[in-house]
Parts: C-alpha cells; structure tokens; sequence
C-alpha cells in the first residue's frame, strides 16, 4: 500500500505539475479567474488522467512501439470527449465557463507526458494511482493560483464577496493579471530557490536544446526530451556504478598482489 | 467582405490566441529568444494553422455532419492535425528543401500546440462556413506571429539589462507579456 501513497505524495507535492514541472500552463493561466473554475478545470483533468494512465497502462504490452504517440492520442481524445458529454449534461454552467478548454485537454502535456514517462513502464493499478496524485497536484496548483486571482481581482473567495468593490484591482481577474500572478510565483520560487523547472533545480541541466527546461517544452518535444533526460540520468548511473565496480576490483587486485607477495 | 475583415482582425488583434486566449503559451515563451526563430516558428504557425483550418472545415462538414459524428470532433481533428503535420513535413522534406530548412525544425513542435485545435473548434464553435473558418485561421496565426516577434524583440533589448536576480529567466518574460496583454486590451474597443 505504501508503494500508492508515495505515488500520491509525489504528484501532490515532490513533482507538482503547476509548481514544479510547470507543465500545461494553457489552462493554468486560461481558466483561474474564479476558484470554482480552477478546481472543476483541475478535477476533469484528474479524471481524464486517471482513466488514460490505466487504460494505456494496461495496454502497454499490445500497444506497438512506432504507433504509441497516436494510439494515445486516440485514448485520451475518447476520454476527454467522454468527460466533455458528462461536464455538458450534469454540470451545464461548468461546461458554459470552462468552453473551449476542456476539449484543449487533449493537448495538455501533462496527460501525454505521463503516459510516456509512467503509465508506459508500469503496471495499472500504481498507474491510476499516479494520475490521481499529478490529478490532484494539477488541481491544487490551479486552485491556489484562482483563489490569489478571485481574491484580489474580484474581491471574493469561492463566490463570497471579502472586498468591497472599490479596493478590488480588476486586472489581476483579466488575461493580463494572469501573467502577472505567475510571474510573481515564479520571482518567489527564485528567490527561496525552491524546486521548480523555472529556475533549473528540479532537473539536472543538459546540454539538450531545452536545457531540461520544461517551461521551453511544448507536446511531443516534451515527451522525447523527458526520455532523453531519463535515460542519459540512468547513463550517468551505470557510468558510476561501472567506476564503483572498476575501482573494488582494482583493490581486490592490488591485494591479491599483496598476499602473493607475502605467501612467496 | 467587411465581415471577413472583421474577423481576421478580431482573430488577429481583438481575441489575440496567447494574450487573451492564452493558447499556444508554450511556444510563446520558449521560442521567443531570438527574433529570428520566432519569425521562424510565427512562419510554421501560419502554414500550420492555415492548412489545418481548411482540412478540418471539410472533414467537419463532408463527413462528421452527414454522417452525425459532430461529437467526435475533438479526435477527428486531432489525427488530421497529427497527419497533416506529417505530411507537410515530409513534403517540405522532399520537394522545398529551402523552406524545409527554415521551418522544420518547428514543425513537429506544433503538432500537440493548442493553437492549432484551438483554431479548429473555435471555427466549428462559432459556425463559420469554409471562408470565414480560412480567414479564422489565417488570422489567429497572424496574430500568434505579432505576439511572438514582439516579445522576442523586447527580450532581445531586454537581454543586457541589469534585472534583479529574483526576476531574471522566466519571471521578466512573463510580465513583459502581461504588459503587452495590457496593451492588446487596448484593441477591444476597435470592434
């Protein structure tokens, strides 16, 4: 059970895509105007990305290597036009606000970019499990950065009015106070060095076009570079473990010299 | 016709794809180094989003409509998206290898670009016929291209300032855009 909580705890707060990875920034900035938003925004993402981590989990073996990309593309398009039906028949004012973003799910790196560097390799049940914590860390990052926007651009939180409306600074609820927001979590990531993929401590720096910047990355680049990334890290392991072996086995040598010398 | 300036200019300027729509962001802040690439990438965008408007205006209303399918639009669109890009890499590949040069590097990057399909559904969305869907297209593109010259002009002259150490790297570029977010508001009234 332990493996499935670590799999929460590392979506929700290790590798947080909003915080971290800055992954899927199109709805991060596009939808956050009212809290109510953010949070239905980040749980029909979960939902899709549950349900596509365990479908191509469990696909994973069928599932020819040279067509991957498009069969999951295919998968997650069925599952986002699912979701889409369902928001448009129990939630009709969620569907209304939300619009064009949510067949824009499709496109949202993060479900992708899981897929590949996850649901591909593992079994089903951890990979549904991954998808409810990245899920559920998209939806925190998203609901942070709506309420800081309802609250100073709309004087409310979740609807409630907290701000007469004379003190409220309406920029911040348009397209321009989105930048803003992000610009000032990004300055305070900076600044407390945190992990982030903005200021290149969350991945090690390559020499890959990116830079293993993630903020540089957009669909299918994304997808390859993760791999790269992953796999030169596993180069760089095998090389030292390879230097490890190398330098016992120059000792165990240098001692058997030493023995012979003194059995002679 | 004066509907059809209408549009582009709304596409272009009025409902910009990044600064309002906030589609296509990726690119916008990742390519936007130096001027040369991004007239490179604003160059792909507009080849890119043209040829996918007029394909799925005819796959939308030649087969999704007569047969009933309008609610598999968003897979429909993404595989002739997907295909489409391919298929104008490989022909560029082939046949332009000048032009080749120039954008393909770019090529594969738009291919899961929310621009892109956010061009497509905005175009069924809003129920514009063949032209008007081109014109859509053509203008959304146009519009990422100013987006993306501008900001890589700014960045350019902004390189060798002396920015405080907690905002340089992404912070400074993401409020430059929202300045500029700030002026293209200023194109709302023009409609």
């Amino acid at each position: 059970m332990n493996k499935y909580i670590e799999r929460l705890y590392n979506g929700i707060i290790k590798e947080n895509p909003t915080f971290v990875l800055m992954l899927g920034m199109c709805p991060t900035l596009a939808v956050t105007t009212t809290a109510i938003n953010g949070i239905g925004m980040g749980l029909s993402t979960t939902a899709v990305l549950v349900f596509s981590n365990l479908i191509i989990s469990a696909l994973r073996k069928i599932i020819p290597d040279r067509v991957r990309i498009p069969a999951y593309i295919v998968i997650v398009a069925s599952l986002v036009t699912i979701v889409q039906l369902l928001l448009q028949a129990y939630v009709p004012s969620l569907y209304e606000s939300l619009g064009i973003y949510i067949p824009l799910i499709v496109v949202n790196c993060i479900i992708l970019g899981r897929a590949e560097a996850y649901a591909a390799k593992n079994g089903p049940v951890e990979s549904a499990f991954d998808g409810i914590g990245m899920g559920l860390g998209f939806t925190v990052g998203l609901t942070c950065i709506a309420v800081v926007r309802e609250l100073i651009g709309g004087g409310a939180i979740f609807g409630m009015e907290v701000i007469p409306e004379d003190f409220r600074v309406t920029i911040f609820g348009l397209a321009p106070g989105a930048f803003f927001v992000l610009a000032i979590l990004t300055a305070l990531q900076n600044k407390f060095k945190a992990p982030s993929a903005t200021n290149g401590s969350a991945a090690p720096q390559s020499k890959l076009a990116c830079g293993g910047n993630c903020m540089n990355c957009t669909g299918s680049a994304c997808m390859s570079n993760h791999t790269t990334l992953e796999t030169l890290r596993l180069q760089a392991q095998e090389e030292a473990l390879a230097a490890k072996k190398a330098a016992l086995a120059k000792k165990e040598a240098e001692l058997k010299a030493k023995m012979d010398k003194k059995d002679e | 016709m004066k509907e059809l300036i209408l549009i582009i200019v709304g596409s272009a300027l009025v409902n910009n794809i990044i600064l309002s729509q906030f589609q296509g962001l990726c690119p916008f802040l990742g390519v936007s180094k130096k001027v040369d690439t991004s007239l490179g990438m604003g160059g792909a965008v507009i080849f890119v989003i043209t040829l996918a408007s007029i394909a799925t205006n005819l796959v939308y209303s030649f087969v999704l409509v007569p047969l009933h399918l309008e609610y598999l639009q968003t897979i429909a669109f993404i595989l002739v998206i997907a295909a489409l890009v391919q298929f104008v890499e490989m022909f560029l590949k082939k046949s332009m290898p000048s032009l080749y040069q120039a954008l393909g590097v770019f090529l594969p990057l738009i291919t899961t670009n929310c621009a892109v399909l956010g061009a497509a559904l905005t175009n069924v969305q809003k129920g514009y016929n063949f032209i008007f869907s081109v014109a859509n297209g053509v203008g959304t593109a146009v519009g990422f291209t100013i987006a993306i010259v501008l900001l890589a002009s700014i960045r350019e002259s902004i390189e060798d300032n002396d920015i405080p150490y907690n905002f340089q790297g992404s912070p400074i570029v993401l409020i430059t855009s929202g300045l500029m977010a700030i002026a293209f508001l200023g194109f709302s009234g023009l409609i």
